[in-house]
């Protein structure tokens, strides 16, 4: 008898299984989006029967009840769909057994599929954590902390632009994977950055997005292990989760890169990122993941803030500029800037980024960054308050501000201070 | 991007009269209309919320110094600046929440002529922190 499964055992079953089922059961009925439906009904009653114990193969338990529920679902359709699916049965009898296709492949035919450039990323990011994912409905709606019927709606309308857009359960042709592969990368990515959000409290009915990125990542990096960029977003995402655990204080208050405690970066994740990152580089075609995760791995490697190699940041982030004409590279580089051409010039290229992103509270929090660096405690302030008053997020509003009113106090101790009367302090102003 | 699309008892720029004194017609376009827009964001999967809040009249406002909570009764002189309703929006972008907000401006009023309320568009809290400054 199996004894009682752990909920994170079963958890980690049905993330490992869904994929696979799904592939088996939308090949066999060739029904892509019934079977995805079919499929997450089985997830949900799995979650709800293997506490009490285990079923003895797992995937065929998933395939046998998501079968059960799509032959039921076309049972259950209008008399004109029946008809139709009758008529297409006997015209393609579909497979009695597995494809002998492997799982390596399902799961990057379903990641293709579901990161569909016809899909706004909004539309892809659920649809690509439901199919290949394995995760619940309710728990993506939790996720993204909008109301299950919500996101339910949303992903059965990604499955109807799927659809219309003619996406099927196959492989891509040979002219459009490269493209295809690109997109997925994106979506990939915007899927670990949404992880990113500070979460209120521990809620731990919420998923872990970053992790669940990672997953996927890996997943896709072990069908396409020759692609380099593919290598770099992984390598982008390990080097950036090494540093989460010090990336939020026990107070729930973001850590900037400079304050954060080093001992506590994960040296696994630098150790496995690093790594790859250096395999992929070796084939000698680089993109801009791979050099997002070479700026990642210089922070990650330098022993403090100051031993940081800025030459070679300011030298990586030259080489995105020339990749990409994102204005958020210039932004991102302008500290390397700083310290190797010096504030003047850093500033200059803030302004040239900010011609190009508006009003962002990037551009502000980056002046106001420069501004301390360069000692102009009041310029400095002004600028965090005008990037506090324009971010989106709370931690990072809460650092801003915290951040401008420790500069205005300083600064006013200091006027206070210099002469006991009222002086304007300017950017001469002593650097501590 | 979640964003909250709010409303308040304000001028319009189409010097619409408050909805009592409209056709009884014209009302229930405008609320249909209102429900079609609903039903529209929801299955588009857009839909979080969308609340209708009772009139001024019944309105209290509250204030406390910690120990005396002082209520106050309507009517309030500046009744323009109360929230009339709300739409909250998980959407793509802050330009399909702007259009969005276009969409519910233009809501039928008196004879069907666009009421032109102005919709004030805020995002909610909760957009990717980064630690890189």
């Amino acid at each position: 008898m199996t004894p009682e499964p752990e909920p994170r055992a079963i958890e980690a079953l049905l993330r490992e299984h869904a994929p696979r089922a799904l592939a088996i059961v939308a090949g066999r009925y060739r029904d892509f989006d019934g079977a995805e439906d079919a499929v997450q009904e089985a997830l949900i009653a799995a979650a709800a029967q293997w506490p009490a114990g285990l079923p003895d193969d797992p995937r065929a338990w998933l395939v046998t009840v998501a079968s059960r529920r799509l032959v039921d679902a076309y049972r259950s359709a209008d008399a004109r769909r029946r008809r139709e699916r009758e008529a297409w049965d006997e015209r393609e009898a579909p497979p009695a057994d597995e494809p002998a296709t492997g799982d390596v492949d399902d799961s990057l035919t379903l990641v293709l599929l579901c990161c569909h450039p016809a899909l706004t990323p909004g539309a892809a990011i659920p649809l690509t954590l439901r199919a290949v994912g394995g995760l619940t409905t309710r728990e993506i709606a939790a996720a993204f902390l909008v109301p299950e019927a919500t996101m339910a709606q949303r992903i059965s309308r990604a499955k109807a632009t799927l659809r219309a857009a003619g996406g099927r359960f196959e492989p891509p042709p040979d002219d459009a994977r490269d493209a295809r592969t690109r997109s997925a990368l994106h979506v990939l990515y915007l899927m670990f950055n949404e992880g990113y959000v500070a979460s209120e409290g521990d809620d731990l009915a919420r998923p872990d997005l970053a992790a669940e990125a990672v997953r996927l990542t890996r997943m896709l990096h072990a069908s396409l292990p020759e692609d380099p960029e593919v290598a770099g977003l992984l390598a982008l995402m390990l080097l950036t989760e090494a540093r989460r655990p010090s990336r939020v204080d026990p107070a729930g208050r973001l850590v900037p890169l400079p304050a954060q405690d080093r001992t506590r970066w994960s040296p696994a994740l630098i150790a496995e990122g690093v790594v790859l990152l250096t395999d992929a580089m070796r084939r000698g075609e680089v993109g801009e993941y791979q050099l997002q995760a070479a700026v990642a791995a210089v922070h990650d490697q330098a022993p403090t803030y100051a031993d940081t190699d800025w030459t070679r940041i300011a030298g990586l982030y030259r080489a995105l500029a020339r990749l990409s004409d994102n204005p958020m590279v210039g932004l991102n580089a302008a500290v390397a800037v700083a310290m190797t051409d010096g504030i003047p010039a850093a500033l200059e290229g803030v302004d040239a980024a900010a011609a190009a992103l508006g009003d962002h509270h990037r551009v502000h929090a980056v002046r106001a960054h420069l501004h301390e660096l360069a000692g102009d405690r009041e310029q400095a302030a002004a600028e965090f308050r005008a990037a506090a008053a324009r971010t989106a997020n709370e931690a990072e509003r809460r650092y801003l501000v915290a951040a401008a009113s420790r500069l205005s106090e300083t600064a006013r101790e200091e006027s206070r201070t210099i002469s006991g009367v009222h002086v304007e302090n300017g950017g001469s102003a002593p650097t501590p | 991007m979640r964003f909250m699309l709010l409303q308040t008892y304000g001028p319009t720029a189409s010097d619409a009269p408050a909805m009592t004194e409209w056709a009884a017609s014209d009302v229930r376009a405008h609320i249909a209309f209102q429900q079609e827009l609903n039903e529209r964001l929801a299955e588009l999967g857009e839909l979080i919320d969308a609340v209708g809040l009772a009139g001024p009249e019944a309105a209290r406002i509250v204030t406390s110094d910690g120990r005396t909570p002082v209520v106050t009764d309507g009517p309030f002189p500046e009744t323009k600046e109360l929230l009339a309703g709300y739409r909250l929006v998980d959407v793509e972008s802050w330009d399909r929440a702007l259009e969005i907000a276009a969409l519910v401006s233009a809501a039928p009023g008196p004879g069907g002529a666009p009421v032109q309320a102005p919709i004030e568009v805020r995002q909610v809290m909760g957009a990717p922190a980064t630690d890189e400054l």
